[in-house]
């Protein structure tokens, strides 16, 4: 594979994304911390699925959940950023288009992330008031 | 006559997507991309769903009704199959980032399991789910 890339390139040590293997690693660190999360999101979804709106009002306060529900948004909502980042650069070419799509990406997981984060404490901590 | 021909060499191209033969790691690999993208729409409808609990009795009735109509369980069951793919999928990634599974034989086996692993697991929790509202 080597054997492909000029000199230059394999100095300088950067792929299409044009930076060094940080993404790399925090996508598999937060693929690490998904893997249970995600089963226990799936676990968790069962139950709810069967609950009705106070069950899951008093479900997402007890400090475990909301907290769980907290870290699965924050750490899904990155690992989706840094996975559709690389399926964007990967391609989508063309300067324009792939900075808006980069930026549309990020726009929408931070404020996905941002609106479930918020609407976790509204529910978990303002909940009683029901 | 110059030394060495200016800007870099011509380089061999991949041929496009369209004159491989279909097999079963490639298959994976765009069922990996794809079930990432299902699940970045399931992430938003997880983040409607604590919305809609947050906002009140009204709007969650509303959301789950949502979710429960054909098209929103269809929806549910392609992010179930989707989770377990990707999860499943996911770990055999983490084992080649180590540097094992890259023989074809094995490469083979392991996606052929995440396919199966995905496909079992997903018609298992439905089965849950369904016996469980009876």
């Amino acid at each position: 594979m080597d054997g492909y890339r000029t000199g230059l390139a394999r100095a300088r040590g950067l792929g299409s994304a044009k930076h060094g293997a940080g993404h790399w690693i925090a996508e598999r660190v937060s693929a690490i911390a998904l893997a249970p999360l995600s089963l226990w999101a799936v676990w968790a979804a069962l139950r709810l699925s069967r609950t009705g709106y106070h069950g899951a009002l008093a479900w997402l306060g007890s400090p475990i959940n909301a907290v769980l529900v907290a870290v699965l948004l924050v750490v899904g909502f990155w690992h989706m950023h840094a996975g559709l980042r690389v399926v964007i650069e990967d391609y989508i070419h063309a300067p324009f288009s792939k900075t808006a799509l980069l930026l549309l990406n990020l726009a929408i997981c931070v404020l996905g992330a941002g609106l479930g984060l918020f609407s976790v404490l509204k529910a978990a901590i303002g909940g009683s008031a029901y | 006559m110059t030394e060495s021909s200016p800007g870099p060499a011509a380089r061999p191209l991949s041929p496009h997507v369209l004159h491989w033969r279909w097999h079963l790691t490639m298959l994976c690999s765009i069922l990996h991309r794809a079930t990432g993208v299902a699940l970045y729409v399931g992430a938003l409808i997880l983040a409607g769903w604590v919305a809609a609990l947050a906002t009140g009795p009204g709007a969650y009735a509303g959301y789950m009704e949502m979710l429960a109509s054909p098209l929103g369980q269809l929806v549910l069951f392609g992010l179930t199959v989707s989770v377990f793919y990707h999860l499943a999928s996911g770990i055999r990634h983490l084992v080649w980032d180590v540097g094992d599974g890259f023989d074809p034989k094995v490469a083979d086996a392991t996606g052929a399991a995440c396919i199966a692993f995905a496909l079992a697991a997903a018609v298992g929790v439905w089965a849950a789910a369904l016996l469980g509202t009876r």
